[in-house]
């Protein structure tokens, strides 16, 4: 645990209200607010896309306009106004950047209030960074290094440009259109986001990291992630989310497609701070989020997330084990506190022979929030021998919250063995009785018991996303006991 | 018309004289629902296509048929329930009041139905509306019957529908095992829809244990509604020994301090018999514990469904409630989907539950092998100690022995012990 | 140091301490012994400070100032400490990080600056080999999937991180074999001086044998119905606690 001190937790305590909350004063580009063709269109020309990519989102609105939002997720929430949404906001800057040294400085004091100055990124951590900020990515870091070794790493407008042949390729394969009503409006919308290609048997010396975060009012964002990673390569990704504090609900539906490619590995981990409302449930993001991941023979896919924003999050990142012999692994810490909702799990479907899963997940539910695991294990005819382990379990901080555990199992094949337990419990008294008689505060008691209890999550985490994580988590835990 | 308007078109309504606004109610649901489908969270993996294109008739009367159905045992106190219509009744002790429904009072009728959730219930609007028979049983207050209550429903009828009612009414500091035993002699096409309904007051127990022995290729679905009053007990035991098609609906609603619940079953299927046990328990109470166990083997082409949800509702603190589910499959064709959920709206509570799904334990099968035992044997004996710890909630010694029965003629095991 | 006077506690309408008095100094070892039941783990709960039992009359006086109102945390970095009867478990939390937040928690309490890392890790080398402990456990999470006598152990080790100024040990001797028992006494020695106190918790005379107490007391029915010195545990031993019951009947 280095790196991270008693001082600095103490220091953080010390900051009660969202600490991201401030608004970045930086021109923006954006596109009059509501939804058709013609704004399909208009987003697709501003972004001098090919006509196939024009073709695929018009397509996708065709069948986005024939669903209906679905309301099956143990939530309850005002659904947006679709058409009182701006679909694209860009900050507005003509050029692209040639190097860092060109980015506006406006900007560079943004990234720098979040903690993520990139100068320092590169020096420190060997991170690569890409920014997307209001739904364009702004700034790439390390792309010469990664040049050399033939990864692709940026953002996925710049990808339709210069990789077409491969977005063109794996785009929609793993999340199509048709896969629920935010994928589909994603399909139509989507601005920008990342895109990373790993060459064969390479292994990424470095975590590639991407930074969202929403910035003007009266937008959506609708980024778009695709990561593949060719045979027997590696690759650990991570992503962080941040939002300014807003009386109004701002959508984020973006879609994370991953394709581990034959004995591939990906390691994908999200730490979520979208703004999650006031303290009377006012504002806060609407988290809509498909991420899925297409694991071929050998191959291995892991998400991490620890979540503790948005008013509302709805996610599922999922694994589709294809290939025989094939891994996924779900871990996730979700945090709710006053108002907030989360209704979050995995889905594991296993089609291949031998094919492993695990699920652990942590919830945590304090204030009047609502916290569900909802969960899909699915072992299908073909899935000789296929493994699955789950564990969730729920921490309970107020009597005035909830937590809830909603898991399908689901087995058509004999050879299947399915493990799946859950618990839920209260925070244990005698555990704060016993840290407090050894002169602990309450407060740093509950921070401590609650870090403990999700360590079998934090530790899958990189160190310094670990560390931010862990101040997250007790951050959005301040004053949290009924 | 769709499926359920059809589906209905030939039934006349009841001849008891049933609460109006019951019927009424049930009446004006159905008119407007259809047959559940898949998109129905509650109907996710149990399709009704093949029931809902049914053409069938509600049974004629046969409480004047002699047929004398196989018993449990002789000590029991025996109602025998033919095609749905109560046929003879044994001799009562005292403290306890049994009846059919037709032989009912109108003002000992009023309450029927109380707690029966009617809103997104066809089965249950169906059989209120339809019920042709069925039983009420009141055990007094303070009595503790000696005797075990055995209801023998028997279906003998072809393309009939036989919605059953059976109110049990236990008083305070009573305590009751009933046993119901499901049998079809020689039915075919027939839909079987048994609801039950049970008040048990302050301080009194009850259990219930159920067979489900069904041969043919009939369709059952049935539900217990359950209403706990404080320091109550309540048991139920569900084993489905054969069925071509079997939902059971079991609710509790826990509406006192320190109650105890426990649902168990068992179910053992092969061809391709379809078992789907929904459970729901409510607790809207403080400082109670809900017990569930659900253990399956599942053989050939059979299908077993397990939905098990407990809900803990504000303010009902210091609530334990655990929730097993454990599946064991024997083919490759058989298929099994479990949803224990928790919905918890409180804090101070311990709420766990578990599902498992796997094989036998073959280390243990091949010991047995190797000291000589046939495969066959292996199995059934590593079957048995699977779901023993069932059976082991059965507190009818009769009951315990008819099962044993059953599984050695219909799975050639051996009860050592 | 420690003075209770007449203290009478309940828990869920239940008294169970009825006018308790107690006296110690500095330096001194006291023993409490008792049957099982008679409110020897509430006692050393209420000196504590647990909110579950609420003391209906009588003071306790530690240093000189009433703490009947204090929280928990804030008698701890007085120097109160209580190794537990049954020591919880903590999943997930490392013995290595619970330590070093309460020892600059008390710290601070006390203006002092945080310890060094190297300071800290000094001492825990230094104390964990006082008590037998296994480096490694001081490095697991806090007494979990420790063994019974793991977990007393770990109680003697915290006590001698945190150096209390009044330490409080409920039947830290209970389910330990003698060996064990030889090195949780020679931790609790070693730690003595003439300026803090001990307080034993037992059920049984052997543990006496290797912590010497000045005093004492026996503890039935939520009272002290007998104080003497050491020669009173023999006494007790040979007699069994029914002479106890026997002797305070009168008093009923
Ligand atoms: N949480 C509690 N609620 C009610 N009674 C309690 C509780 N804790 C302890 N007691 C009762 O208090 C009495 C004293 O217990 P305790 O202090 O643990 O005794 P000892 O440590 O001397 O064995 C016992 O009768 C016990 O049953
Ligand atoms: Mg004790």
């Amino acid at each position: 645990m280095a790196g991270y001190t008693e001082d600095e937790l103490k220091e953080d305590l010390k900051q009660q209200d969202y600490k991201f909350g401030f608004v970045s004063d930086i021109e923006s580009d954006k596109i009059q607010k509501g939804l058709n063709e013609d704004v399909i269109r208009l987003i697709s020309s501003k972004k001098e896309e090919p006509n196939w990519l024009l073709e695929y989102r018009l397509k996708a609105f065709q069948i986005w306009k024939e669903m209906t939002e679905p309301n099956w997720a143990h939530i309850k929430y005002k659904k947006p106004e679709f058409q009182d949404i701006a679909y694209y906001s860009a900050p507005k800057q003509t050029k692209k950047y040639e190097s860092w040294d060109d980015v506006d400085p406006e900007m560079k004091e943004t990234m720098k209030k979040l903690g993520i100055s990139m100068e320092e990124q590169k020096r420190l951590t060997g991170t690569a960074v890409d920014f997307v900020m209001d739904s364009v990515s702004v700034a790439t870091s390390f792309k010469d290094k990664l040049n050399e070794l033939g990864i692709i790493f940026c953002s996925f407008s710049e990808a339709v440009k210069e990789h077409p042949k491969l977005v063109k390729k794996y785009l929609g394969t793993v999340v199509p259109a048709t896969d629920n009503f935010y994928a589909a409006l994603n399909s139509a919308v989507f601005s920008d986001g990342s895109f990373c290609y790993i060459p064969k048997g390479v292994r990424c010396p470095m975590e590639l990291s991407t930074y969202f975060r929403i910035n003007e009012g009266g937008t959506g964002q609708f980024e778009r992630t695709l990561v593949i990673a060719d045979e027997s390569s590696y690759v650990s990704y991570l992503e962080g989310c941040t939002a300014p504090q807003r009386d109004e609900n701002q959508l984020h539906a973006a879609i994370v497609e991953l394709i581990a490619l034959d004995e591939a590995e990906i390691k994908y981990s999200t730490v979520q701070n979208w703004y999650p409302g006031d303290k009377n449930g006012v504002g806060g993001i609407y988290n809509f989020v498909t991420k899925r991941g297409m694991c071929h023979t050998r191959s291995k896919i892991s998400w991490t997330q620890v979540e503790t924003g948005s008013a509302i999050t709805w996610k599922y990142p999922s694994c589709v084990l294809r290939g025989d012999y094939s891994i996924g692994e779900f871990y996730s810490v979700a945090v709710t506190n006053n108002y907030q909702q989360a209704d979050t799990g995995s889905k594991m479907i296993h089609l291949g022979k031998g094919t492993k899963s695990t699920i652990i997940s942590k919830g945590i539910s304090s204030g009047k929030s609502h916290n569900s695991y909802r969960g899909l294990v699915q072992i299908n005819k073909r899935a000789k021998n296929a493994r699955n382990f789950t564990q969730c379990d729920s921490l309970l901080m107020t009597d005035t919250c909830g937590a809830h555990t909603f898991p399908y199992i689901e087995c058509k094949n004999s050879s299947a063995q399915i493990e799946h337990e859950a618990t839920t419990s209260k925070i244990g008294e005698d555990q704060l009785f016993y840290c407090q008689q050894r002169g602990l505060s309450e407060e740093k008691a509950i921070g401590l018991i609650v870090n403990g209890y999700c360590k079998e999550v934090l530790d899958k985490m990189p160190m310094e996303f670990a560390v931010e994580a862990r101040k997250l988590l007790t951050l959005s835990l301040e004053n949290s006991v009924g | 018309m769709n499926k359920l308007q059809n589906f209905r078109k030939n039934f006349n309504p009841t001849s008891i004289p049933l609460r109006k606004e019951m019927l009424t109610l049930s009446e004006e649901i159905l008119k407007k629902n259809d047959f559940p489908t898949t998109k129905n969270e509650k109907w996710k993996y149990t399709r009704l296509g093949k029931l809902s294109r049914l053409s069938l008739e509600k049974s004629k009367d046969t409480s004047t048929i002699k047929k004398s159905s196989e018993k449990i045992s002789e000590e029991a106190i025996t109602i025998e329930i033919i095609n749905g219509f109560v046929n003879t009744i044994s001799d009562l002790p005292k403290g306890l009041i049994i009846k059919s429904l037709k032989d009912c009072s109108k003002k000992e009728l009023a309450f029927l139905g109380e707690n029966i959730h009617l809103e997104n219930e066809v089965f249950h609007c169906l059989n209120s509306l339809y019920i042709q028979d069925g039983i009420y049983i009141e055990i007094e207050k303070d009595t503790k019957l000696k005797e075990e209550i055995h209801i023998v429903y028997n279906n003998l009828s072809i393309n009939t529908f036989n919605p059953t009612r059976l109110y049990i009414n236990s008083k305070s500091f009573s305590e009751a095992n009933i046993v119901e035993l499901f049998k079809s002699d020689g039915a075919e096409n027939s839909f079987v829809n048994p609801v039950n309904e049970a008040v048990i007051h302050e301080n009194a127990k009850l259990s219930i244990t159920k067979i489900q022995n069904e041969e043919g290729n009939n369709f059952h679905i049935g539900s217990d509604t359950i209403y706990q009053k404080k320091d109550s007990f309540f048991k139920c035991n569900t084993i489905t020994l054969k069925g071509q098609f079997i939902r059971n609906n079991i609710y509790v609603n826990i509406n006192g301090t320190n109650c105890e619940t426990h649902l168990n079953g068992a179910y053992l299927m092969d061809g391709k018999q379809h078992v789907d046990n929904q459970t729901k328990i409510d607790h809207f109470t403080p400082n109670c514990e809900s017990h569930e166990l659900y253990k399956g083997i599942l053989d050939e082409k059979a299908t077993a469904i397990f939905n098990g949800k407990v809900i803990v509702h504000p303010d009902a603190q210091k609530i334990n409630a655990f929730q097993s589910n454990a599946n064991v499959l024997i083919s490759d064709d058989a298929n099994v989907n479990s949803k224990p959920e928790l919905e918890i709206y409180a804090d101070d509570v311990k709420c766990s539950h578990g599902s498992t799904t796997g094989q036998l334990d073959e280390n243990a099968i091949y010991y047995l092998r190797s000291r000589g035992i046939s495969k066959r044997k292996a199995q059934a004996i590593v079957s048995q100690a699977f779901i023993k710890d069932v059976f082991s909630h059965i507190d009818s010694e009769s009951s315990l022995s008819y099962i044993f029965k059953t599984l050695e003629k219909q799975h050639n095991w051996e009860f050592l012990d | 140091m420690l003075s209770i006077k007449n203290l009478h506690a309940k828990i869920e309408d239940k008294e169970i301490l009825k006018g308790l008095n107690l006296e110690v100094k500095p330096g001194e070892v006291h023993a409490i012994m008792g049957p099982n039941g008679s409110g020897k783990s509430t006692l050393s709960s209420v000196i504590a400070g647990h909110e579950d039992y609420e003391i209906t009359e009588g003071e306790i006086i530690y240093q000189g100032k009433l703490i009947n109102e204090e929280a928990v945390e804030d008698r701890a970095r007085e120097g109160i400490f209580l190794a537990f009867q049954y020591p919880i478990e903590i999943p997930g939390v490392s013995n290595i990080n619970f330590l070093r937040a309460a020892l600059n928690e008390i710290r601070q309490s006390k203006g002092e600056k945080d310890i060094s890392a190297k300071e800290f890790m000094q001492r825990v080398r230094d104390k964990s080999k006082l008590v037998d402990l296994d480096q490694s456990l001081a490095s697991r999470s806090v007494n979990e999937g420790f063994s019974g006598g793991e977990k007393k152990r770990n109680e003697i080790f915290q006590m001698a991180m945190l150096e209390p100024t009044l330490a409080i040990l409920d039947e830290t001797d209970s389910g330990l074999d003698i060996d064990a028992l030889k090195v949780v006494a020679k931790g609790v020695n070693a730690l003595k001086t003439k300026d803090n106190s001990t307080i034993v918790i037992t059920h049984y005379q052997r543990l006496l044998d290797y912590i010497v107490p000045d005093f004492v007391h026996v503890l039935f029915d939520g009272k002290i119905v007998k104080s003497g010195d050491k020669s009173l545990a023999l006494e007790l031993e040979e007699k069994g606690y029914d002479w106890i019951k026997e002797i305070n009947v009168p008093s009923l």
